[in-house]
């Protein structure tokens, strides 16, 4: 009996591994490809799985699992094949053995990233096989026969979600949803096939481009490219969700759907061009098919509506529309004006809040790093000056050192699991070239912003399984860092006077301030606290702390420029960070 | 009175609201409740920072053959608002004769009781002046249902009155979605929200 459910890109792609008798599964944590990982592990009993300490981790993992004679599965966000693509580059030559599924999430529009980067052309560059997946059924579809192909062409295969297909969840016929059994293939010792030295690489070199051509070939006759035949001028290729929006936008127009689009079905697509007056390739973001069908000398619409940035939608394709076919602007409200924003906050009570106050009133460098801290950037804290990419806090900063930045006090600030992630290295670099820069971890024993995943400092493994608590005090006095302090997040003063001391030192510190997520461990203090009016000056230092719970209260006087504080009794955790900021003593517990 | 509308295109509905609030339990419920309805059905959502208090969205789409899964702005046939500045910031996502449920409660965003962005001006008589719309006082009805954070299913009950499913794919729905020991107050909050419209 087959089974019907409504489940995500993500959850879809859990099934297919299980379904494809994967045995192997490793991922970072990484919006939005967090939860693949989450309902794997659902399946523990028959998929070996965890959070790896980063994504190039998580690639070796299953490049040994595949060499190993199983079906592996690795899963990141498109930023966390950046750190995985040494390992990839060279297995690409190596070869599959046991199928290897990489299922790499885009963010077009950076919903939650730092770029925009279209992670195809790294499929391309890798030589690999690479599927876009429309919606769920085609994700779960489209791995399941990922495994298979990787086996017969030896290649690794990677499925490229978005932040739209990972989070839409549709209607998917798992079949029976029982677990498949893959062909065990025997391991064989093979140093000439797996060890990628020089002399055997040329050789490895020569089978990849034999490869490629086989590859082609297979686009050609895959089921995952068709052309879906229709009337009118336009003719569309259109690639991943793409295709929903031309289906809806276009109904009728003659469409290629490429699914699987590295290497491009050219020819195929030569043939549905020569039955169309006008090729137009739809695609998200960069144009990876359009610039390869160009080159096989196919004549493809250059539009004047900007459809190259960002997330595609109907009403852009409809603006598409209005400049290819004439047809009217469909009519869409304006917007309502004069609304505040509402952008994400560090929560009531979160623990990094007190440490960027103090950074921020002693007006340090700040190279901040990616997870929930990187909100301390907003006003009012506006506590960091730089954020690249995971782990790059420390190296920056010691540039910034090195450069002779004006500001004496420079620090490094990142979260426990970015620390172990790969901000472990720069600190040894911290260590071995003596560079006087204070590397601070805010460290929650959690990785919060993707959504409270275990990491190497929680204990704990993805399974809750117990594990040793890396303690990144150790890991600093080990590599020889002169000057290591742990602090509780909460108590200002002593804050300040270790951040003091160790920005001024003149030598490299890490301080490590430690405290709980409060999202994750529901943590509150003993009591709320609330403002007597009466004392309140409406001076704003509370309001200086970007606390959620602290909201304005009645105007100071008639002219109503400056308001006194109020605190939401729903959202303070009595963290007291408030109480010590105020001056005139206005801010105590509630009796 | 369920909206009367033409098969052979997608019903739309759009929920929006601050993080925390339960914007995509919600979305959860319905969809899977048109899944039991019989639909094609899509449902997506924009949370990386659903949990920092920053303002969340979700779509959800059902019909015969479901394409897109952003529903182009204007094309919401209702609009569901967990807060009031949430329902104004939305509202272009809404057709002209859509339905708006908006919960009558407003969450300040740390922008203005900072002292950084002024609010928002003249919200009640934004919030009067567009046809359609109908403020519920979810928040004293959750608490008569048992709990204060059944608000969101509130709003569920009254978008049950709009949409052309049976009462019993909304239960199934549900039962699958609500842990068992949370699921007695839940339908309560469910059915004071469906009273309280019809």
């Amino acid at each position: 009996m087959t089974q019907t459910k409504l489940l995500s890109a993500n959850q879809a792609v859990a099934w297919a591994a299980y379904r494809s008798g994967c045995r192997v599964a490793a991922a970072y944590p990484g919006t939005p490809s967090t939860e693949i990982m989450e309902h794997i592990a659902e399946f523990k009993g028959a998929i070996d799985c965890e959070w790896s300490v980063n994504e190039k981790v998580a690639m070796e993992i299953g490049v040994g699992a595949s060499l190993a004679g199983v079906r592996t599965l690795v899963a990141m966000k498109h930023v966390g094949l950046n750190v995985a693509m040494d390992p990839l580059m060279t297995f690409t030559y190596i070869g599959a053995i046991g199928g290897m599924v990489i299922v790499n999430a885009d963010d077009p529009s950076l919903h939650s990233s730092q770029n925009e980067q279209d992670n195809r052309s790294l499929a391309k560059f890798a030589k690999c096989l690479l599927f876009e997946p429309a919606d769920s059924q085609e994700a779960y579809d489209m791995v399941c026969a990922g495994f298979e192909l990787s086996e017969k062409f030896q290649v690794p295969v990677i499925v490229r979600t978005t932040t739209r297909t990972a989070h839409t969840s549709t209607l998917v016929n798992i079949g029976s949803g029982e677990r498949g059994e893959a062909p065990s293939i025997p391991y064989q010792k093979d140093a000439r096939r797996n060890v990628a030295v020089p002399a055997h690489g040329r050789l490895m070199r020569i089978k990849v481009e034999e490869r490629s051509a086989a590859l082609r070939e297979l686009s050609e006759t895959s089921p995952f490219n068709r052309a879906e035949p229709g009337t009118g001028d336009l003719g569309f290729v259109a690639s991943g969700v793409a295709w929903q929006y031309v289906k809806e936008v276009f109904p009728g127009a003659p469409v290629f759907k490429v699914g699987l689009s590295n290497p491009p079905p050219i020819e195929k697509i030569r043939a549905f061009a020569a039955g169309v007056k006008r090729l137009v390739v739809i695609e998200e973001s960069d144009p990876v098919l359009a610039e390869q069908i160009r080159a096989a000398g196919l004549p493809v619409v250059e539009p004047e509506t900007e459809l190259r940035m960002m997330e595609l939608n109907p009403m852009r394709l409809a603006a598409l529309r209005a400049e290819l076919l004439g047809d009217p602007l469909p009519d869409v409200p304006a917007p309502e004006t004069g609304l505040p924003t509402r952008p994400p906050v560090l929560c009531s009570g979160c623990s990094h809040r007190g440490p960027f106050y103090i950074l921020s009133k002693l007006k340090a460098a700040v190279c901040g790093d990616i997870g929930c801290y990187t909100l301390g950037s907003a006003p009012p804290l506006a506590a960091m000056d730089t954020c690249v990419c995971m782990g790059a806090a420390i190296g920056a900063a010691v540039g910034m050192r090195k450069a002779g930045l004006p500001n004496p006090r420079i620090a490094a600030v990142m979260g426990d699991s970015t620390f172990f992630h790969s901000g472990m290295t720069g600190l040894l670099d911290v260590a071995y070239n003596r560079i006087p820069v204070t590397v601070m971890v805010f460290d929650n024993r959690i990785t919060a912003m993707t959504g409270h995943q275990e990491n190497p400092g929680s204990g704990h493994t993805l399974l809750g399984v117990e594990s040793p608590q890396a303690r990144v005090a150790d890991i600093a006095r080990a590599f020889g860092i002169p000057r290591v302090h742990e602090v509780e997040p909460y108590d200002l003063a002593r804050l300040e006077t270790v951040f003091t001391e160790c920005l001024d030192s003149g030598e490299p510190a890490v301080v490590v301030v430690r405290g709980p997520c409060v999202l994750h461990e529901k943590w509150a203090g003993k009591h709320i606290n609330a403002v007597d009016p009466d004392k309140c000056t409406a001076c704003g230092a509370c309001f200086r702390l970007g606390c959620p719970a602290i909201i304005r209260g009645e105007p100071k006087d008639a002219a109503g420029k400056r308001f006194k504080s109020k605190i939401d009794p729903m959202f303070c955790t009595g963290c007291n960070l408030c109480a010590q900021v105020c001056r005139f003593d206005a801010i105590s517990p509630v009796q | 009175m369920t909206i009367p509308r033409d098969p052979s295109v997608p019903f739309n509905i759009s929920l929006v609201g601050v993080g925390g609030q339960g914007t995509l339990l919600t979305s959860d419920i319905l969809a899977l409740a048109a899944m039991h309805a019989g639909f094609d059905v899509k449902k997506s959502e924009i949370h990386g920072m659903s949990q920092r208090g920053g303002s969340v969205i979700s779509q959800v789409r059902f019909g015969a053959r479901v394409f897109s899964p952003i529903i182009p702005d204007g094309q919401s046939d209702v609009l569901v608002s967990f807060e009031r500045t949430e329902a104004l910031r939305w509202v272009h996502l809404a057709k002209p004769a859509a339905k708006i449920l908006v919960n009558n409660m407003e969450r300040i965003p740390v922008t203005v009781s900072s002292g950084l962005q002024p609010p928002a001006a003249d919200m009640d008589r934004r919030l009067a002046a567009r046809p359609g719309l109908r403020l519920l006082d979810a928040n004293p009805l959750a608490e008569q249902a048992g709990n204060i954070r059944t608000a969101n299913v509130v709003l569920v009950g009254a978008l049950s009155t709009l949409v052309p499913f049976d009462e019993s794919h909304w239960q199934t729905a549900m039962r699958e979605r609500i842990p068992p020991r949370f699921l007695d107050v839940n339908l309560r909050a469910f059915d004071l929200g469906r009273a309280a419209v019809q």
